[in-house]
């Protein structure tokens, strides 16, 4: 296999028919995802125990383990998929290393209780195809993490990778490039829904020779986490990205802005562009054409704000990240006054596939105004949680139950909160909307970058706005007084009402001020940091009433308005509460039915998240 | 005169402005937080004024300018570790080390950082210990967790 420096474009397809030979001669290939979700639930530990089993069955050369990124369903980790056989293996543990080499790889046989089983039917699921969670998915950027070891290149170019960067230098000139991605009708997956061809179109027309393309991979909207799953499973794929618009826009100098907080990111990014460097896919004349272009990687310092294009752009430069007015947008006037095109992962990685099968491919996907796939990220209170890829336009319901499964614990699902802090709530009432930017920006919430934060009954509405508010507020960097004080004002008189001290003219007061809010602030986080708050206004007002009115937490979550007692008939005297409880609130001696000091009690919840008998009681 | 270890730090960094955030995290990543020798030394190499190394450290959130604990416990408070019950595991976590995030505790050995969110979510809720991720968390894994650490015991704490 040669893998010397591509000096021209024809060395690119003899190098990915050598590496597709060399993977024709494979017995199988035990595909085991190496993700952050995975790794958590010790998927490491099962890689090494595979290999060193492998080599115990003199199967280390036929056999080959792929450690990947993550594929999606992390609720079920450590997940394992047998090629070419498809056989999907969940929750692996090293000990179960020596039979699936010894069954399944030697003998072909299927190992029954390690096979995902279906909640529904009980029934086990012998592929991946065929599991439910998948099968109602549009799989095209995720289905790619489960083909790549992400720290090959190699593996990237076996699938086809870099051919959508080939077609870009030889063929397309730079004004075709971007009327594809106008054609394609892509939209920014990062929060905002900006037209991306606009933007190239716009940078490339900028004045200027020196230009700049960003990728931003400041993935901060906690609940979501699709970007950090791309780059770090499929790095190459952005880099293509980023090259293909670099190319259009002009530009000879890309970044990546990446979480400090996803070192597994960093790292497969920066080893990716270290790869493509030697392989001379970056650097000075691609593929001997006259296009030059190098990538460098920036680790962000864990602000919010940044993930705001002037802000990011602010903090590359070593600044504090403040952003500023966008009188003159950054495709004009961006990092380091020259023209910039900033696009997030998710966006970048959808431009290859779009440049490789044509604009209208992409544009038969997905739905009005809101073309192709999405990755969601289905958290919360639901059975199937995890990443889930659909086409745009599909129903809340469709990916909620259909995919996620429905609630857990056979608890009633009340709202799903899309967008990030500066999204909204929408109520189960809702949930035959499309997900599309415009359907739900018209709802009150947005897509955003793509997280689904499900709620159950258990949730009050009003904590969930405080939660929103207090995030805010620590993350509003402070420049411009509506965001600065207006998220504190609200926190203030949102806090009022969940300590029983509101008053009838405090949601007057909350939409207000929201309202001169959205209005006033100078950038997209102070704009829409009232939306958790007007949202939930909209759809849950009778929660905001009765807190207001009664006193009272219908959901049982407020601190200030419930109280915890101990069902004398389920208690059983084991002293699990009284243990754990952190202030001593809890007396009872041996077979002795425990109390609740009130007047100790702090009323964290501890002691009933301990009980094993449901003894422990909201009052 | 900056110490030998941060000139070597730096080295990468010298009179480049623009990386003052990359030299931050260098240092801190070496020292465990950003003493004010550290932002002298910062100040002088990168050609910085020593007011804008500051204002760059206290802004975001990576950095410590405080010494912190031998272990740092990070509890996930991003939405989908919240609804799942963060709060109360970062309680425990309070109450367990008997300092408030952000500070070390008094034994030298723990410091409690709260995080907006890890980018595990479907696993909620998240926590941290140094830097292997502990998933499905609850307030009794979490004194386990620690009571773990406190032993030295690593073996036993990354199987909790």
């Amino acid at each position: 296999m040669s893998k010397s420096r591509l000096k021209t474009i024809k060395d690119l397809a003899p190098l990915r028919n050598s590496l597709i030979k060399e993977r024709e001669k494979l017995r199988a290939t035990i595909v085991i995802c190496g993700g952050t979700g995975c790794q958590a639930s010790r998927s490491l530990a099962v890689i090494d125990e595979v290999k060193k089993q492998l080599a115990k069955h003199k199967l280390k050369k036929s056999v080959n383990v792929r450690t990947t990124g993550c594929h999606g369903f992390c609720e079920q980790g450590p997940v394992m998929v047998i090629e070419p056989d498809e056989i999907f293996y969940c929750h692996v543990s090293p000990d179960d290393a020596a039979e699936i080499v010894t069954k399944t790889i030697r003998d072909g046989e299927i190992i029954e209780r390690l096979l995902y089983t279906d909640p529904v039917s009980g029934k086990t699921i012998k592929t991946e195809s065929e599991i439910p969670f998948y099968l109602a998915q549009d799989r095209y950027l995720l289905a790619q993490n489960r083909q790549v070891n992400p720290c090959s290149i190699e593996d990237y170019i076996a699938i086809g990778g870099y051919s959508a960067l080939a077609k870009t230098l030889f063929e397309l000139p730079p004004e075709s490039v971007v009327k594809e991605i106008v054609n394609s009708e892509l939209r920014g997956r990062g929060g905002g829904g900006f037209p991306t061809g606009r933007k190239w179109a716009e940078c490339r027309e900028a004045p200027g020779d020196e230009k700049y393309v960003i990728c931003n991979a400041d993935e901060g909207d906690p609940g979501a986490y699709m970007d950090r799953c791309v780059l770090e499973g499929n790095p190459h794929l952005v880099l293509e990205g980023m090259m293909i618009g670099a190319w259009a826009v002009g530009a000879r100098k890309g970044y990546v802005y990446v979480r400090n907080e996803y070192p597994l990111a960093v790292k497969h990014i920066q080893l990716a562009v270290e790869q493509a460097r030697k392989l001379g896919i970056l650097g000075e004349n691609i593929f001997g054409s006259p296009f030059s272009f190098d990538v460098d990687i920036a680790r962000g310092g864990g602000a919010f704000v940044c993930g705001e294009s002037t802000a990011l752009m602010a903090s590359l430069e070593g600044k504090v990240g403040e952003p500023r007015p966008k009188d003159v947008h950054t495709v004009v006037d961006g990092l380091w006054h020259k023209p910039t095109t900033l696009n997030n992962v998710e966006t970048w990685a959808n431009v290859p596939s779009i440049i490789k099968n044509g604009s209208s491919w992409f544009a038969s996907k997905g739905a009005k105004g809101s073309k192709g796939t999405k990755i969601l990220a289905l958290t919360g209170h639901i059975k199937n949680t995890g990443l889930v890829e659909v086409e745009m336009g599909k129903s809340i319901n469709d990916v909620v139950f259909g995919i996620g499964g429905g609630a857990t614990n056979g608890k009633a699902i009340k709202a799903v909160q899309t967008g990030g802090p500066s999204g909204g709530c929408l109520p189960v009432e809702k949930f035959d909307l499309p997900v599309d930017f415009d359907a739900l920006a018209d709802a009150g919430s947005m897509v955003g970058s793509g997280g689904m934060v499900v709620m159950d009954e258990s949730t009050c509405m009003v904590d969930v706005a405080k939660y929103f508010l207090t995030f805010l507020q620590d993350e509003s960097c402070g420049k411009c007084v509506p965001c600065r004080l207006g998220i504190d004002r609200m926190l203030e008189i949102v806090t009022e009402i969940s300590e029983g001290r509101g008053t009838s003219d405090h949601i007057e007061l909350l939409e207000d001020l929201g309202d001169t809010m959205s209005t006033t602030s100078l950038c997209g986080l102070g704009k829409t940091a009232a939306n958790p708050v007007l949202s939930t206004l909209r759809y849950f007002r009778d929660e905001y009433e009765t807190h207001i009115n009664e006193k009272k937490c219908p959901a049982g979550v407020c601190q200030a308005l419930i109280t915890y007692i101990i069902d004398e008939e389920k208690c059983t005297c084991c002293g699990l509460c009284k243990r754990a409880c952190p202030h001593n609130a809890i007396a009872g001696k041996k077979k002795q039915v425990h109390s609740i000091d009130v007047d100790l009690c702090q009323k964290c919840g501890i002691c009933m998240s301990e009980c094993k008998f449901d003894a422990i009681q909201i009052q | 005169m900056p110490s030998p270890t941060i000139t070597t730090l730096l080295e990468g960094h010298r009179s480049q402005p623009h990386q003052l955030i990359e030299a931050l995290q260098d240092v801190q990543k070496h020292y465990g937080y950003i003493s004010e020798d550290s932002m002298r030394s910062i100040s002088d190499e990168l050609g910085v004024s020593l007011m804008e190394v500051y204002s760059v450290a206290s802004f975001y959130k990576a950095f410590s300018l405080q010494p912190r604990g031998k272990n740092i416990i990070a509890v996930c408070t991003g939405t989908a570790c919240h609804v799942r019950g963060a709060k109360m595991v970062l309680n425990q976590a309070i109450s367990q080390i008997g300092a408030e995030p952000g500070e070390i505790s008094k034994d030298g050995l723990f410091t409690i950082e709260h995080v907006n969110c890890l980018g595990a979510c479907a696993l909620g809720p998240v926590v941290t210990e140094n830097e292997s991720v502990h998933h499905h968390m609850d307030p009794g894994k979490l004194r386990k967790l620690i009571k773990s650490l406190k032993k030295g015991d690593k073996e036993g704490a990354s199987h909790v």
